[in-house]
């Protein structure tokens, strides 16, 4: 801060100019990201356009197949039927505009994903039967956001929590045990999900092995909610196990590492209480990072999620996406990643502008 | 190098890193004897399934599960002519043969199957062969006589009208004791299979295996096509290693490279780079990498390929960016400048050095992320088809309902191997961490 107290006024209306700025630029930077990312789906997906020579084989069987059953048509030569076969797959090859090369489509592909108008899906549809690409991501959200949403919450605080308790009590056997265990964390939490299945759904059969309630769901709410809770112990458990300890152990040796600055030493020399020391001179200044963390923690472990949500059969946006992709669906697949790219570009966005609020040594427009 | 010895050399000092490496070198070392015992061919050939294992029974437990249940479980008899007393009763133009095949059978409980496989040579005329099968206490049962082909499989097992007359499925029938219970048992003894055959040619032979399929095999059991899952495990070994090291290795050491190059060439490299390391974090890896798996190849390469090209421009390189910053401005740097040494050299010989260190933990850890990341493939149906790997193996038993009938060692025995390696790896890791993390070492 050069503003000095005569012209305060100037200094604030800097950095408003400067955080406009910096705010446009961020934004620009991240569209661009998401439009090459979403545009890179959009090539794999279609197989770099080869999706669509199955799209003809297929479309021209099924218009045949659709001729040949139709009673209008039994009396019609053999000539004539075939003329009409030839028109009808016309109309479908037009109407899905597959008469134009791929390279235009796929740009046409791309301004309509970033517009999120997500289209219309080829095979599968939502649970009510619409074929709309957007409502069967939707219908699918709550079930992830629940679930992994629950998880990170629940993951997260805990390990911060603990790993501040650890740091303080660096060396003890406490300690040192719960750091012995953070290798465990190599395993992913489909891993011990299938382990919590075989314990707690086939040896002691206790909890469901699978699903997000039962068949056919329970009327009432409260049935309701309680048939969910009981389906989501086993993944939750699976999840908190698989990450838990590695995450003890990361925020443990960050905390060390701040607690070791010269700032704390000399707040410890002066007597203040240890309370105080944790909230003000440890979480404060490493609150940023642990923001980050958290936030990209929700991001992140949505991709790993296909799995988890295979093995327990939970009806989420990984086995959504599994599904598109084994029925070779693209609309849903990029409707999928699209989604996914939004999410993460408005995360590293809002991360940016968090930073500027929490940190003041990262001050807009400072350095690089 | 002198810092990376030090390291190690400090390394003794964890047991963790020792009981880490200790794994490891076991690992290594059976990987290399699968791989010296059944090469790459023989293992593709053998995971194909099929004739080869016609004598193994079908999912059949690893024998020390049994014992530990206290079971006993019958093993796999195979009676083979060739050891039985055959008899030759030549007569005009042929000859009477009486092949007796005898075998002790001491379980209470019944074999899984029951399987006779017949071989013979003949010019024209088929040999014609006719089955009794007696028991120890003296009954007899006909089981009907047949043609035979060259190659002639009889499935005692599957045979209707034996099993109507039995009033069980014959390989229970033919071996429970008399006086119908509803829990029947297995009669101990000496059981003989008569094959009374006339072959109608001098030079005609015929051979016979009779194969009582037992319930437990070897040590790892056998899956739904007969085939010993000890060749995937084993196989799983070099699979996994080859994995887990090229994919660590193909992305740390390619990172690296780049968020050098970008921190020391500065400007639009860098710039290009950035931008690239954004997009690639936007991609989400597993998505990727299934729609590669179900629209491209599942081939075991492909994927590697794919994990090393995503894994490149991973958020690992703004995390070397930071690192290498405050290297680039380093004294002995300008030195070598003012000497004339090449970007390339800088890069290389001077910058990268400085930080592999850092680098080594994170890589031993990686490696098991990339051994699960492959099983987890696997487990998605995207597996290798030919290679046998553990996550197929567990895909196999996912797909054939393995916890729902009681194959817990299907499931078991390759997560066992998975875990262990996982745990090896991140356990040296771990320790690699505390001694060449300069800041975790001065606590």
């Amino acid at each position: 801060m050069t503003g000095t107290a005569a012209a305060p006024a100037r200094g604030l209306l800097r950095d408003i100019r400067q955080l406009v700025l910096f705010t446009s630029k961020r934004l620009i930077a991240l569209f661009l990201t998401v439009l090459v990312g979403v545009y890179l789906t959009i090539l794999i997906a279609n197989m770099g356009g080869q999706v669509d020579e199955l799209r003809l084989v297929q479309i021209q069987s099924t218009v045949a197949e659709q001729v040949r059953a139709d009673p209008a048509f039994f009396d019609m030569s053999l000539q004539e039927r075939n003329e009409l076969i030839e028109r009808q797959a016309q109309f479908e090859v037009e109407r899905l505009r597959l008469d134009q090369p791929f390279i235009v489509r796929s740009v046409d592909y791309l301004q309509q994903a970033i517009r999120l108008d997500l289209g219309r899906a080829e095979h599968m549809h939502s649970d009510r039967g619409a074929r709309e690409v957007y409502w069967i991501i939707v219908e699918r959200l709550p079930a992830t956001l629940l679930l992994f949403g629950t998880a990170n919450l629940l993951v997260f605080f805990t390990s911060v929590f603990i790993a501040l308790g650890l740091s303080r009590r660096y060396g003890s056997a406490l300690d040192r045990s719960v750091i012995a265990l953070a290798p465990t964390s190599a395993a992913p939490g489909w891993f011990y999900g299938i382990f919590l299945i075989l314990i707690f759904a086939f040896l002691i059969p206790v909890l469901p092995a699978g699903g997000m309630v039962d068949v056919p769901p329970p009327e009432g709410t409260l049935e309701y909610a309680a048939s969910l809770l009981r389906h989501m112990l086993l993944p939750l458990a699976a999840m908190f196990i698989s990450t838990i300890f590695i995450s003890i152990y990361s925020w443990r040796t960050f905390f060390l590492i701040h607690s070791s600055e010269d700032y704390v030493e000399m707040a410890r020399a002066k007597g203040l209480p240890s309370r105080l020391i944790e909230q003000r001179y440890i979480l404060r200044p490493t609150l940023s990072p642990i923001i980050t963390s958290f936030a990209l923690m929700l991001i992140g472990l949505w991709s790993g999620a296909i799995i988890l949500e295979q093995v327990f059969n939970w009806p989420g946006l990984g086995t959504l996406l599994f599904q598109a992709i084994g029925h070779r669906d693209t609309p849903v697949i990029i409707g999928t990643v699209v989604i996914f790219a939004y999410l993460l570009a408005i995360t590293v966005f809002l991360l940016d502008i968090l930073y500027a609020m929490l940190d003041p040594r990262v001050r807009v427009g400072a350095g690089r | 190098m002198r810092p990376i010895l030090e390291g190690l050399r400090q390394l003794a000092r964890y047991p963790s890193a020792l009981v880490g490496l200790l794994i490891i070198a076991a690992l290594v070392g059976t990987a290399v004897f699968t791989v010296v015992t059944i090469p790459y061919g023989q293992a593709l050939e053998l995971w194909r399934g099929g004739e080869v294992w016609r004598m193994h029974p079908v999912n059949a437990r690893p024998v020390w599960v049994d014992r530990i249940a206290g079971g006993d479980l019958p093993r796999t008899q195979v009676i083979s002519s060739r050891d039985a007393a055959t008899d030759h009763e030549p007569f005009e133009g042929g000859s009477r043969v009486r092949i007796p095949l005898e075998f002790d059978y001491a379980h209470k409980g019944f074999p899984s199957e029951l399987n006779l496989f017949l071989t013979s040579e003949f010019a024209e005329r088929e040999p014609f062969v006719r089955l009794t099968w007696e028991t120890p206490d003296g009954r007899e049962f006909i089981l009907g006589g047949r043609r035979l082909a060259r190659d002639e499989r009889i499935s005692i097992s599957q045979d209707w009208g034996l099993e109507r007359r039995l009033g069980r499925v014959p390989h229970v029938g033919l071996f429970a004791e008399p006086g119908a219970e509803d829990v029947p048992e297995a009669l101990p003894g000496r059981y003989r299979l008569v094959l009374d055959a006339i072959v109608f040619e001098e030079q005609a032979t015929i051979d016979a295996d009779l194969v009582v399929y037992g319930r437990v095999h070897g040590l790892a059991g056998t899956d739904h096509q007969r085939r010993d899952l000890m060749v995937a495990l084993l196989w799983g070994i070099p699979v996994a290693l080859a994995f887990g090291l090229l994919a660590a290795v193909g992305t740390t050491v390619t990172t690296l490279v780049i968020a050098a190059a970008g921190v020391w060439y500065g400007g639009w490299v860098d710039a290009v780079i950035q931008r690239l390391t954004e997009v690639n974090i936007i991609l989400p890896l597993l998505p990727v990498l299934v729609m590669v798996g179900t629209l491209y190849s599942t081939s075991i390469w492909v994927m590697l390929g794919v994990v090393i090209a995503l894994g490149i421009f991973s958020a690992g390189i703004k995390m070397y960016r930071a690192m290498l910053l405050p290297i680039r401005e380093a004294p002995y740097i300008e030195a070598a400048r003012a000497y004339g040494a090449g970007n390339a050299r800088i890069v290389l010989r001077y910058m990268i050095p400085r930080i592999l260190p850092v680098l080594i933990p994170t890589f031993v850890t990686l490696i098991p992320s990339f051994v699960f990341l492959e099983a987890s493939l696997a487990l998605l149906g995207l597996g290798d088809p030919v290679l046998p790997t553990w996550g197929k193996v567990m895909n196999d038993a996912q797909t054939q309902s393995a916890l729902y009938h009681g194959f817990y060692y299907w499931v078991l025995s390759p997560a066992a191997l998975l875990m262990l390696t996982g745990l090896g790896f991140a356990m040296l890791g771990f320790a690699l961490d505390r001694v060449f993390n300069p800041r975790l070492r001065a606590m």
